[in-house]
This record gives structure tokens, sequence and C-alpha cells, in this order.
């Protein structure tokens, strides 16, 4: 088997030096660096390598959401068959969720949002690298999983295709391509897609497969999120329970839903030394800070059941972590390494505000009752001024403590003088 | 011979090219995020700056020799602000939708950093006919990237082209909108027309190298 595969190398090899410095020689690494690592060595300076390259990374990435997506598929098909045949009473997981109907509508529905992501985002990222004349970046290959996953089902195929052809250009390769985008690609398609296609991405019948064709129909069920049944101050008409919520077995995005799988997914990217913990920390205590802030404007009673605002300002502050894409955000979106801060001290700032300003948007947000993706870019913008001033307060404290310091008497010989005015 | 000299035909066909007053100078970037929605009213609007800037820089040459240098700017404001009167009451008179649509960056044209720029730069120091296809250039080149903008953004983001339905009705679901197509709202917002113009700055920039700003 060994033997086989090192012929396929070898003859790769070869065919990659046929193809060096011609015009195709990046499309043609991109696939070979795919397979195998390259045979080409550093000939000077250090000849140190760490593991944990960009590619390494990304996948460790593409890992944590690997069960994201597997639940999102069976979900899919779930949330289909109740919107059709009504919720199944004493609802078990084997029976009702884990079923072959259920993943069936995952693959007709999901993959494809997959595929397209993938597909035409690559082919964008060869054409910049053909261009560009340099390797084709792996930075693509998160991006393309987070898209499907952060869209609503029924999002038509070449919607998404246009938004990622723009979240690709715009957000990422005018900057220079991976690692110099300001905006997370992801987010931007994202946000391109809600403000150029508003009715494909709110309201409540976009999240449940086919939902559009059955509206109006005899038996038709809404898809109504919970943040939309709670903007509507129709919380009571809700039938999720709260374990519903963390498992995920509610509608929303394609992949936002599973909270569980999302925070072992979380800790997965934690423990590989991949995501900031700062960040996820700070992000959730930002939330639940505004959460409580509201859950106490309501207990004084300024906000009184009639205002169209109670819904989401009343609902209970930990709950906000457990719907709608929060905890997608915070987790896969809001650690991205290249958009977010990057100083230890600033992360705590950056996702602190992530948090807060996504249950802010939520509440005051008249169109959209999710602030997530908003507050996530909006703090994109702000990283690069968040570190500036960190390392300008870190650089600031030096200089105070440098005029501070008191030398000591043995390492200034004859400048007792000098040392009494400082001290004094 | 040519209506105009070689040097006088630089006037007007640089301005449109390798140094368009928005895509290279960056002036004038307000407006053009703001009235691109539909073409029409870039046609106007480019018509109207045509005019003002045309006529303001002939009269800013003609009193160059009499304007007292402190009190420039004064005089400067003064010419363009009346003519941007006499703009914004024609269009009450003769197009009154369109001059509500337009709303208040017709009076804006006043702010416009092109003709302030022209003025100062050009007008104050050169004579009326060389001033005159200076400003009628710089308009033209100001005009050209609003119509491009406009033509974009009304395409995509209502399926129109000066108000004729070209890609089918969306309702009715004809033409193009019978395959599934729809409008993108994002083209109507006025960030859309910054992505569009730094879109057609990046285009110009890659085909002539010579403009890109070293850092």
């Amino acid at each position: 088997m060994s033997d086989k595969k090192l012929t396929l190398k070898k003859r790769l090899h070869i065919i990659k030096h046929h193809f060096r410095g011609k015009k195709m020689a990046p499309a043609f690494n991109a696939f070979h660096t795919f397979l195998f690592t390259p045979d080409e060595t550093t000939h000077s300076g250090s000849h140190v390598r760490a593991a944990d390259d960009l590619k390494r990374t990304m996948n460790t990435v593409i890992m944590a959401l690997v069960p994201v997506l597997l639940f999102s598929m069976f979900n899919a098909g779930y949330q289909h068959y109740s919107a059709v045949n009504g919720f199944p009473e004493n609802f078990s997981v084997m029976e009702h969720f884990l079923t072959w109907d259920n993943f069936w509508i995952g693959i007709i529905k999901v993959l494809p949002l997959v595929a397209v992501s993938y597909i035409v985002g690559l082919t964008v990222e060869f054409i910049f690298a053909v261009i560009k004349g340099h390797e084709v970046e792996e930075g693509y290959l998160v991006t393309g999983m987070l898209v499907p996953l952060i869209v609503p089902i029924d999002t038509p195929l070449w919607m998404l295709a246009v938004a990622v052809v723009f979240g690709v250009v715009i957000g990422k390769e005018v900057f220079g391509g991976t690692g110099m985008n300001i905006l997370n690609p992801a987010l931007t398609i994202r946000a391109f897609l809600f403000f150029a296609y508003p009715t494909w991405m709110s309201g409540d019948k976009v999240w449940v497969y086919e939902a559009v064709e059955r509206a109006g129909g005899p038996d038709a069920i809404s898809g109504e999120t919970i943040l939309g049944y709670l903007a509507q101050n129709k919380a009571a008409e809700m039938s999720y329970s709260v374990s519903d919520m963390f498992w995920g077995f509610i509608p929303g995005s394609v992949g936002e839903t599973p909270t569980f799988l999302i925070l072992l997914g979380g800790l997965f990217l934690i423990f590989s030394k991949i995501a900031s913990w700062r960040i996820m920390l700070s992000a959730v205590i930002g939330s639940l800070v505004m959460g409580l802030i509201f859950n106490g404007v309501v207990d004084a009673g300024w906000i009184g059941e009639t205002s169209k605002f109670y819904g989401l300002m009343s609902f209970d502050f930990w709950k906000h972590l457990i719907v709608g894409g929060l905890a997608f955000g915070i987790v896969y979106m809001a650690t991205d390494p290249v958009t977010g801060a990057q100083t230890n001290r600033g992360k705590w700032f950056y996702g602190f505000f992530i948090g807060f300003i996504s249950v802010l948007i939520r509440v005051f947000n008249p169109a959209y009752p999710e602030g997530v993706f908003l507050a996530i870019l909006l703090m994109n913008v702000f990283a690069p001024t968040i570190d500036h001033y960190v390392v300008r307060g870190n650089v600031n404290r030096r200089m105070k403590r440098l005029k501070n310091a008191t030398i000591l008497p043995e390492d200034s010989e004859g400048k007792e003088k000098e040392l009494q005015v400082e001290t004094a | 011979m040519a209506l105009l000299t070689k040097k006088d035909a630089k006037l007007i066909s640089d301005p449109l090219a390798d140094n368009n007053p928005i895509t290279i100078q960056v002036l004038g970037i307000c407006s053009a995020l703001a009235i691109t929605a539909e073409l029409k009213a870039s046609i106007v609007m480019s018509v109207a700056v045509i005019f003002v800037l045309g006529v303001g820089n002939v009269v800013i040459s003609l009193m160059r020799n009499i304007i007292p240098s402190k009190i420039r700017i004064i005089v400067q404001l003064i010419v363009v602000a009346t003519l941007v009167i006499v703009v914004d009451q024609v269009l009450k008179a003769f197009a009154y939708e369109l001059s509500k649509t337009l709303s208040v960056f017709i009076g804006l044209i006043i702010t416009n950093c092109i003709i302030m720029g022209r003025f100062e730069a050009f007008a104050l120091g050169n004579g009326p006919w060389r001033s005159f296809l200076d400003g009628i250039g710089n308009a033209l080149g100001y005009g050209v990237i609003l119509i491009i903008v406009g033509f974009f953004r009304e395409l995509l983001g209502s399926g129109t082209l000066l108000g004729y339905k070209v890609l089918g009705d969306p309702i009715a679901k004809t033409g193009l909108y019978a395959t599934g197509y729809e409008n993108n709202g994002f083209m109507i917002i006025p960030p859309a027309a910054l992505i569009v113009v730094g879109i057609i700055i990046w285009v110009q920039r890659s085909r002539n190298k010579a403009l890109i700003e070293d850092h």
C-alpha cells in the first residue's frame, strides 16, 4: 500500500517540476499540497518547523465543525417533518431525530450548500492565486465550511454563489488574501446575503425546509425561530423547552442550533490551542451582562408587557446563549485569529463587546432579531484599534515604571545625589 | 487641425481617465454615494455639475485678476451658490419629481470638493477658454463615474434602467425573474456605491500600474 502511495507522490512531484514557473503552477500546487507535504526544503536560515502550520490549524477547526454539520443535516429533516406532521410526542432521539428520513433531507439540502460554498469559493481563490502568481491560500477551507452553516436552509444556491464571490473578493482578496483581511469572510458573506436578499434571510418561513412553499396551506406550521417569537412578544406560543434549545432541536440557520455540540467544538479548539479561550469567555460574559441589564430593566418595571421590546428583554439572560447564533458565532467566528484582537488584554475587550453588542442588537434591531454577525463584524473593524491602545497602554506603563524606578546603590556608584533627587 | 489643440484636448481627456476626480483624486465621493441608486438621478446630477463647473470656471477665470486673494473663497462660494440655485430652480420648474429625488444633493453641489478644487487649482491661474475646458473635463470625469455606478446599482438593485424594466417584472415573474432571479437589495443602499467605486478604482489601477501610489 505504501509503495503505491509513494509512486503517486513521486509522480506528482515530477509533474510539479514540469509546471514550475508556469502560470498554472499555483493551481497544481494547491491540489498537490492538499494530498502531500511539498518536497521542497529550506536551504538556508532556520530549519525548525512547527507542525501546526496554517493547514493544520484550518483542519482542526473543520474537525470541530463536523459534529455540528452532521447534527444540522439531521435537524434539517427533523424540523421539516415536525412542521409537516406536527412535533412528535414522547420525543426520543433515536426514533425521531437520528433517522434516515431526516438525514436524507440533510443530504439533499445541506450538502449542496456545502458543495456550492466550496466550489465557488475555491474557484475564486484559484483564479486569484493564478493572477497573483502565489500559492493558493488555505484560508477558504474554514470559511467554506462555516458559510453553509450560518445561512437559512432554503437559501437558493445561486444567491449563495453570488455572496461567496462577493465575500471572498471584497472581504478578503482586495485586502491581500488570507491573513490580511479586516472582516471575517464568512460573516461578510452572511451580511451580504442579509442586506441583498432580506426576504430569504429573515422572517418566519426560511428556517425550515420548504416552509415557503407550505406557507398559506391549511396545516402550515410556522417555522419561526425562538428569537422571532420573542421579538413579536409571542413567547407563550413557543413550544420549545430549554433542553430543546440546548441540544439544538429548534429551527434556525443550518448549523447554529446545537449549543451542546458547539460547546464541545469550542472545548476542542481551546484544548488544541487553536482558538482563544479569552475571547470565548469574555464574549459569554459580555452577553450575560447585557442580558442581566435587560432583565433588570424589566424587573424594575421600566418596560411593560405592552412594549415591543418586552419579549426579548424579559428573556432569561442566560438563555440568550443557547438560542440563535450566539454560541456558534462566539466559538467559530469571533475567535478567528486573523480578524480578532491579537493582544491578550485586547481579546478580553474584543470578546466582551461582541457578546454585549450581540444581545443589544437582538433586542433593539427592529428588522431582524439576531445580531451576532453584525456585532462580530463591528468588532472586527475595531480590533486593530483595541490592539493599538493595549500596546500603547503597555508602553506607557513601562515608561512610568522606568521613571519611578529606584536605582540600587551598588549599581550607581557616585550617583547618590541623583538617587536622592529621584526618590524624594 | 482639430477643434482643440493637443494641450487643450488633454484638459478634457485627462480627468476622464488618468486624473479622474473621483477615482484618482477621491473627491466628490459623498454625492457619488448618495444619488447613484438610479441612473436617471446620476445623469441629472452629472449634467448639473457639468453646467455649474463649466460656467463657474469661466466666471472665476474672468474675475481672477480682480478677486482679492484674502476673500477668494467667499467669492468662489457666491459664484457656485448662484449657479446651483439656478440649477435647482430649473429642476423644480421642469422636473419636479426628479428634484425631489435629488433633494438636498443639488444644493450640496456647493460643497462638492471638485468644484472648489478646480476653482482654486485651475480657474484662478488660467484664461477663460482653458478654464472652461478644464471645468467641462473634470465634470465629465465625475459624471462618467456617477453614470457607471448608477448603471450597475439600478440594474442590479432594482432590475431597471432609467425606469424601464429591462430584466422583466419582479412581481409578475417575467423575463429573468422567471428563473428565480431576484433584485439585490444591497445595491440600493449607499455602501454599495462605495464598493462599486472601489471596484472601478481597482480595475483602473490594475490596467494602469502607474496610477498606483507607492507607500
